[in-house]
């Protein structure tokens, strides 16, 4: 649908870990529209009148309200960062072509950092629309500080498997050790399955991997950089597979953030 | 009331603003987040014969008051285009303003060779509405071939503006670069050899370096400097070419705001485009046009083709 823009209230604006923020906004247009992988472009108070909006994936749509959790990064998000509830916030979405909401097996969600954000949405949409399989979650991080929401995933119920670059929460190593002796063990039961990822680029592609080299369906939320959000600029783009079979570049912002793992062209 | 209505070189627009090549997409991608009423005409995005991948990413960076860039011109060739760019911006924004209201299309084009540029001319002349007019894309900063190399001597301008001039009878535009010592040539050279109108300023050439990976942040090592920062350039620009010919002037550069527009407007332009302002604020180019009105009224103008060049001194 049409992007347009929402004046929106911050109802919430609280830590999620140390440099990750939670910001809850009042949208109740945006929060009706929104699916889990679509994004959203916020024009962040404090910056000068001329600065570029920032994309934000949606963690939670619900109840009038839209959840973003973010990472303190670069001057646009430390501006938002000291944004005080009460502030409006002008926001742009819906944004983008986000997850399926539907899933031919086990729906492994496979997240990075604060790449968990969307795949919560997905989470919570697929339970609420009920899955025949439970989905389940498979988070990395450098450490344990930079593994996110994992109350919100208990509270739903989601099972979830950890690693931890040093150890010091779950399986030591990357997220893909704990994914593929899950793998392993769905191939062994015969069981079909879904990946749903997002986070940085070299996990985005050992799951991209793993999902054309099991012939699965994998869906790959990509994060880039962008102008403008809608298709306009160019800016954000990344080569894939086109209809015709042919490479192009396509833009992340209007024919993504998800892309089919099958097209993408990883260079 | 005002009559906003502006004569660009034969292309008749119901208000004096229109959007930035290059920043507007296609036509369609802001619809739902601006008012296309109040456009007189939307730019697409430049286009050649052929599709073109653009530059590798990263491909722009926010710097204060503005926004470098080195899209590099990717595009999906004339013909497709035509058959499927131009019908889309029809249907979705005929589907939000009426099939009447649909703004006129100004087309961005470019080629590498002058017999490419008159070649995507003459295709796009076929095409009919609201295909309406051509902005002849000889200054972009982000190319190797083409674009920036034709317009930087005013012999080769000249060259390339009547092999155009010949392809096409659509009114036809000429967008100048900023990076001369004196833009009066280059535009005498456009008006000499049948361009119908000039437009000015296309990006200033720049570069930006991170300095923790001692590299520059764009692929293309440097892009062109957009936004709120080269306003006054633009400004400065257009006036000296308001005086050097007597072609009308599309204007922009940093136009934010409808005093941004009035300025440009007053130092000689007809019409104005807004660009990099509608990523921040796609509604900008409505408020534009919402601001020229106001201005017009408490002025005195009964039209805002009366501002053209009307500096007290």
């Amino acid at each position: 649908m049409a992007a347009f823009d929402e004046q929106c209230e911050i109802l919430v604006h609280t830590e999620a870990g140390p440099g990750y923020r939670y910001l809850v906004l009042a949208a109740p247009k945006l929060a009706a529209v929104l699916v889990p992988g679509q994004f959203v472009h916020v024009k962040v108070p404090g910056l000068e009148a001329s600065a570029l909006r920032r994309p934000f994936s949606v963690f939670d749509a619900d109840d009038g309200k839209v959840t973003i959790l973010y990472k303190v990064v670069g001057r646009g998000t430390e501006a938002l960062s000291r944004t005080a509830v009460g502030a409006a916030v002008n926001v742009l979405g819906p944004l983008g072509y986000g997850f399926p909401v539907t899933c031919k097996g086990v729906p492994l969600l496979v997240g990075g950092g604060y790449g968990v954000a969307p795949l919560h949405f997905l989470a919570k949409r697929l339970l609420a629309q009920g899955v025949a399989d439970a989905p389940e979650l498979f988070l990395g991080g450098r450490t344990k500080d930079d593994l996110l929401a994992l109350d919100r995933f208990a509270a739903l119920g989601v099972v979830t498997h950890l690693a931890t670059n040093d150890g010091s929460v779950g399986a030591k190593g990357f997220v893909t050790e704990p994914l593929d002796d899950r793998l392993i063990e769905l191939r062994e039961q015969d069981k079909p399955f879904e990946l749903f990822t997002c986070g940085p680029d070299g996990l985005l592609k050992a799951v991209a991997d793993r999902a054309t080299g099991t012939n699965r369906p994998g869906w790959i939320s990509m994060d880039r950089h962008m102008i403008c959000g809608v298709g306009a600029c160019f800016a954000c783009i990344q080569k894939i597979k086109g209809a015709d079979g042919q490479p192009f570049n396509a833009r992340c912002c209007v024919n993504g953030p998800v892309f089919a793992a099958k097209d993408i062209i990883w260079e | 009331m005002v009559d906003l209505s502006v004569n660009l070189g034969g292309l008749a627009m119901r208000t004096p603003v229109t959007t930035a090549s290059g920043t507007f997409g296609y036509g369609s991608e802001y619809v739902g987040a601006l008012d296309y009423a109040k456009l007189g005409a939307v730019t697409a995005k430049g286009v050649r014969m052929e599709p073109w991948p653009g530059n590798a990413m990263p491909r722009h960076s926010e710097v204060f008051g503005g926004l470098v860039n080195a899209i590099g011109l990717q595009g999906p060739g004339v013909e497709a285009f035509v058959a499927h760019y131009v019908p889309h911006y029809v249907d979705t924004v005929g589907e939000v303003v009426g099939a009447a209201n649909v703004p006129p299309m100004i087309v961005n084009i470019w080629g590498g060779s002058i017999e490419e540029y008159a070649a995507v001319a003459a295709r796009l002349s076929e095409a009919g509405a609201p295909v309406a007019a051509i902005e002849m894309n000889v200054s972009c900063p982000n190319v190797k071939a083409g674009g920036h190399t034709f317009g930087q001597d005013p012999k080769v301008l000249s060259e390339v503006v009547k092999a155009v001039r010949a392809a096409t009878k659509l009114p036809l535009i000429v967008k100048l670069a900023p990076n001369v010592p004196d833009i009066a040539p280059y535009a005498k050279a456009c008006e000499d050899n049948g361009a119908d109108a000039l437009a000015l300023i296309n990006t200033i050439p720049a570069m930006v370096i991170d300095i923790e990976k001692r590299r520059p942040v764009l692929a293309n090592r440097t892009g062109g400097l957009s936004g709120r920062c080269v306003h006054p350039v633009a400004v400065k620009l257009v006036h000296d070419a308001h005086r050097a010919v007597k072609l009308p002037i599309l204007g922009m550069g940093g136009v934010y705001e409808a005093k941004d527009a009035i300025e440009l407007m007053l130092a000689g332009a007809t019409a104005v485009a807004v660009g990099t302002a509608t990523f921040t604020a796609p509604e900008t180019a409505a408020k534009v046009c919402d601001g020229i009105a106001a201005y017009c009224e408490r002025h005195g103008f009964a039209r805002a083709s009366d501002l053209t060049g009307a500096l007290d001194a």
